[in-house]
């Protein structure tokens, strides 16, 4: 049956409460009222509207239509002063009794005036000249009074404060901001971070701010001539506005008999305290001892009352984590959680440029973010504000955490970019591109990835994608539900995937999306074959349609449609015969280029498919690693054997690990190096592990290194004594990696974010005594290594090897004589 | 490409479930993909984007993924998923054991 739903306020908690309810097809005929004789508008941008930069049609959120058009009568300019919740009536200013079923408070806060002589004119409210900042009426007034005037003081430096004084000086040539704290926002900055907004408020805006300024009298009989200040002092002016801040409306909860703190007490469920069918939401509201005054708490707040509110019971807000990210006053100000440490081991971190008027802090505790303040450069606050929403694990190097190191160029702003700048450079698609996507409806990051293809190359420019999606949707990104899945056609994470899999034993590829995903999804294929493969080990069921190309031939496919041959070549080592023999069949087959790789083997370029067999028969060498996710190869430098500054013997090593684990699959590349003395030959700081001989008969383990689309010297895992203990541990690390890394996740974003510390306790010290589970996981896949290369006697599958390429081939690789 | 007559391509037991193979037909090639549901599809085998072999691409049973840079189109329509001209469909089924294209 239809329910009367009757609503308090007309802001932005009340309209927006209104709105999700009608989302989920409430049934209710909805009656709201509203103190002010308008629709519904936006009023954090009323300061917009003070700087002139936008206009009064344009902070309307709803207007008068939306109403008309969802059957909500509005009584705006109707003030309600009690609630009969026993008749369960409301009774208006205007005489006005109107019944409601369910009945929803957000009366938002009013702007309150601090006590000083002289505020307030017996006969006409404010003193003529001085004004609130609270409603579009307040702000009328402002504007229509400042345009004839010349001098203003703005009382209160908070945020409102701040905004009030730049939209003034619009109007107004001399402006001085009052603040009775020690420095401005010292609900969201620390001192530092204040005197640092201070200075750039002053020395950019031209904005003259006094602190630790009591204003105790407005001076002036029929019109404001100045203020006076509890210390004396006075400050000439002609227009006073009071922007101290706000507190809640809860008169008419009072008075009606509703449990009133300092908001109006609330659930979990948004209803108000004891009550069954009253619900509060808003500033208004004290949810378990929080008011909150921002607008993404008020939407959290909105969606759990309206799920509530439509027989959904199961729901419950349990408070917000309050971050703010802005421009202030035109200067970027970002601030999350704690301003100060609150424990000794709290740690601090603090970053200051004062000539830039930039200043960074961070509080972390236990590794994790508990507070962040910003100000004068936001390029890292999306990032921090994530970080310190879901608890992420935080890197190592913490400037990583306020600075962009070692990375691609440095932080854009979407908004300065030209449409045709190209974002993603691997496969060319610009800014405009991606935002056509996002102005057509598409919400999440990852669809605009698959729509444009930006960010699927290197994958370096997927930060920029994402801010680039951010502003284009204007703060509307959908969290994609996606993201933490192992693979894009099973919603679920690796572990759960993994329990799921080891349940039901599926152990084909075809048989997980039949029993968890549904339908087949071809782009979840490979990571789903890597992950069994690796479960399983011998008694994986292989489907070769689930094998990317490469690895249905066991060569990497070229930009022609042609494949490569790398026949290994364990360390970098090789001989006369084997190099005669690669030369041999280069020349049989008329292969186009014969080239060197970055992994110290030689390459057989632009071979097509049906070749490949009889090429492998003539080489009679094993497969080298060129292709797949797996162990590639391990590429060493001279070493003892020869290198006159070598310590160990880095050839020997590095063969004996290539033998062992070769072919090893596993979420991303993995890509090795054992170098013979620090001096780094073999560039192993930057490989997923390598190892580097130290005196004393040493080796050193690093892991998480990369040098290709990121660049980042590995972690020290450990230092050993032996080389049978470096393949060991060798082993162990990969196979940790192989169990838990997501896929395609590389041990440059593996190790950070489970933290190095943490690896090492694990697969150095067995802290949670799996370290043979590992070892014995990891021997498994190495015995159950078969050379790929040995298919080329009998196919696998009919036409295994048949070409797929047009007749006329296009475009051809350049062929190099 | 307008097919002028109906022909017999060969045994389905050439293309594995899950797999595509190409075809010359009539000078031209057609990649043609046995679906796991036990369905056929046909599709120009080349790539509009760059030229990739799209007989070598992986599918499920809506769409083919070029295997040079991902680009998806959807095997019944021929439509890109991700932005990129059409490509071409034929009509493709199964005659006893024998694949056939065209109506």
């Amino acid at each position: 049956m239809t329910q009367r739903l009757v609503v308090i306020g007309n802001g932005m908690a009340g309209a927006r409460t209104v709105e999700e309810i009608l989302a989920r097809n409430g049934d209710f005929t909805v009656t709201m009222f509203g103190d002010e004789p308008y629709g519904n508008y936006n009023r954090i941008m009323l300061s917009n509207l003070l700087a002139g930069v936008e206009t009064e049609d344009g902070i309307f959120l709803n207007d008068l239509g939306w109403y008309q058009e969802n059957g909500i009568t509005l009584n705006a300019g109707v003030k309600i002063e009690k609630i009969d919740k026993v008749a369960k009536i409301v009774h208006g200013s205007d005489g006005s009794r109107t019944p409601y079923d369910k009945l929803i408070i957000a009366t938002g806060s009013y702007s309150w005036t601090p006590p000083m002589k002289n505020v307030h004119n017996p006969k006409r409210g404010y003193h003529q000249g001085v004004f609130a900042f609270r409603t579009l009426d307040d702000t009328r007034s402002m504007i229509r009074y400042a345009r004839d005037h010349e001098r203003a003081v703005v009382i209160g430096g908070g945020l409102l404060g701040l905004e009030a004084a730049r939209g003034l000086q619009n109007h107004l040539s001399h402006v001085t901001l009052l603040h009775a704290m020690g420095h401005l926002m010292e609900r969201q900055l620390d001192p530092k971070a204040g005197q640092m907004l201070q200075a750039s408020v002053e020395g950019k805006l031209g904005i003259e701010v006094i602190t630790n300024a009591m204003t105790s009298e407005i001076l002036g009989k029929d019109r404001v001539t100045g203020v006076k200040l509890a210390d004396g002092r006075v400050i000439d002016c002609d227009v006073v506005v009071i922007a101290a801040g706000i507190r809640p409306n809860t008169q008419v909860a009072a008075d009606s008999d509703l449990p009133v703190e300092r908001g109006i007490v609330v659930d979990d469920q948004m209803r108000v305290e004891g009550e069954r069918d009253i619900y509060s939401v808003g500033e208004c509201a004290q949810h378990r001892g929080s008011l909150y005054g921002l607008v993404a708490p008020l939407w959290d707040q909105a969606k759990v009352l309206a799920d509530h509110i439509t027989g959904h019971t199961d729901v419950a807000y349990t408070g917000s984590k309050l971050h703010t990210k802005l421009k202030v006053a035109g200067i970027d100000v970002a601030s999350m959680g704690l301003i100060a440490p609150e424990h000794d081991t709290d740690e601090v971190i603090v970053y200051n440029e004062p000539k830039k008027g930039v200043y960074k802090q961070l509080i972390i505790r236990d590794d994790v973010l508990v507070g962040a303040v910003l100000v004068g450069d936001n390029s890292k606050a999306a990032s921090l504000i994530q970080a310190f929403d879901r608890g992420m694990a935080l890197p190592e190097e913490r400037a990583e955490l306020l600075f962009d190191i070692g990375g691609p160029a440095g932080e854009v702003s979407p908004a300065e970019m030209p449409d045709d700048a190209q974002v993603c450079n691997c496969n060319g698609v610009s800014k405009g591109a991606i935002c056509g996507v996002v102005n057509q409806g598409c919400k999440t990051v990852s669809g605009v990835m698959d729509a444009t293809r930006a960010g699927k190359g290197c994958g370096t420019c997927k930060p920029l994608v994402q801010r680039i999606v951010e502003w284009a949707a204007g703060g509307e990104v959908e969290e994609d539900p996606a993201a933490s899945w192992y693979v894009p056609g099973v919603p679920m994470p690796k572990q759960e995937l993994m329990a799921a899999v080891r349940k039901y034993e599926l152990k084909s590829v075809s048989s997980v999306f039949a029993k968890l995903g549904g339908e087949e999804d071809a782009k979840s294929k490979m990571g789903l074959a890597s992950l069994l493969k690796m479960m399983w080990g011998a008694d994986y069921v292989d489907e070769r349609d689930a094998r990317f190309i490469n690895d249905r031939v066991h060569a990497n496919i070229q930009r022609d449609g042609t494949f490569s041959v790398v026949p290994q070549m364990k360390g970098g080592v090789t001989t006369p015969a084997q190099l005669r023999k690669i030369a041999e069949v280069a020349e049989k087959y008329d292969v186009p280029m014969v080239k060197l790789t970055g992994g110290q083997r030689i390459d057989l370029l632009g071979v097509p498919k049906e070749q490949l067999p009889a090429m492998w028969a003539d080489l009679d060498m094993p497969s080298g690693y060129a292709y797949a996710k797996s162990f590639r190869t391990v590429k060493t430098c001279v070493g003892s054997d020869f290198c006159r500054f070598g310590v160990g013997d880095s050839t020997a090593l590095g063969i004996a690990l290539e033998e062992r684990y070769q072919g090893l699959e596993g979420p991303g590349k993995m890509k090795l190096a054992v170098t013979g003395c620090p001096r780094n030959c073999a560039e192993a700081y930057v490989k997923d592990l390598g190892v580097v001989a130290i005196d004393g008969g040493k080796w050193e383990i690093y892991v998480g290194g990369a040098a290709g689309a990121h660049i980042r010297k590995g972690d020290l895992l450990t230092t050993v004594g032996s080389a049978e203990e470096v393949i060991r541990l060798t082993g162990r690390f990969l196979q940790y990696y192989r169990e838990n890394a997501n896929w395609l996740e590389r041990t440059y974003a593996f190790v950070p974010r489970i933290g190095i510390d943490t690896i090492r306790e694990i697969v150095v010290d067995d802290s949670e005594g799996i370290a043979e589970a590992l070892d014995a996981a990891v021997e498994e896949a190495v015995q159950a290594y078969k050379d790929p290369w040995k298919e080329r006697a009998e196919p696998v599958t009919p036409g295994q090897f048949r070409t797929s390429l047009p007749l006329t081939v296009l475009p051809q690789v350049p062929v190099r004589s | 490409m307008i097919l002028q007559t109906s022909q017999k391509l060969g045994p389905l037991t050439d293309i594995p479930p899950g797999e595509g193979r190409s075809y010359a037909v009539d000078g031209q090639m057609i990649a043609v993909f046995h679906l796991r549901d036990g369905s056929l599809r046909a599709v120009d085998a080349v790539c509009p984007h760059q030229g990739g072999p799209l007989a070598d691409g992986q599918i499920d049973n809506k769409v083919v993924v070029c295997p040079l840079h991902l680009f998806a189109w959807d095997l019944a329509t021929g439509c890109s998923q991700s932005g990129q001209p059409p490509i071409n469909v034929y009509p493709v089924r199964v005659d006893g054991d024998q694949i056939v294209l065209g109506e």
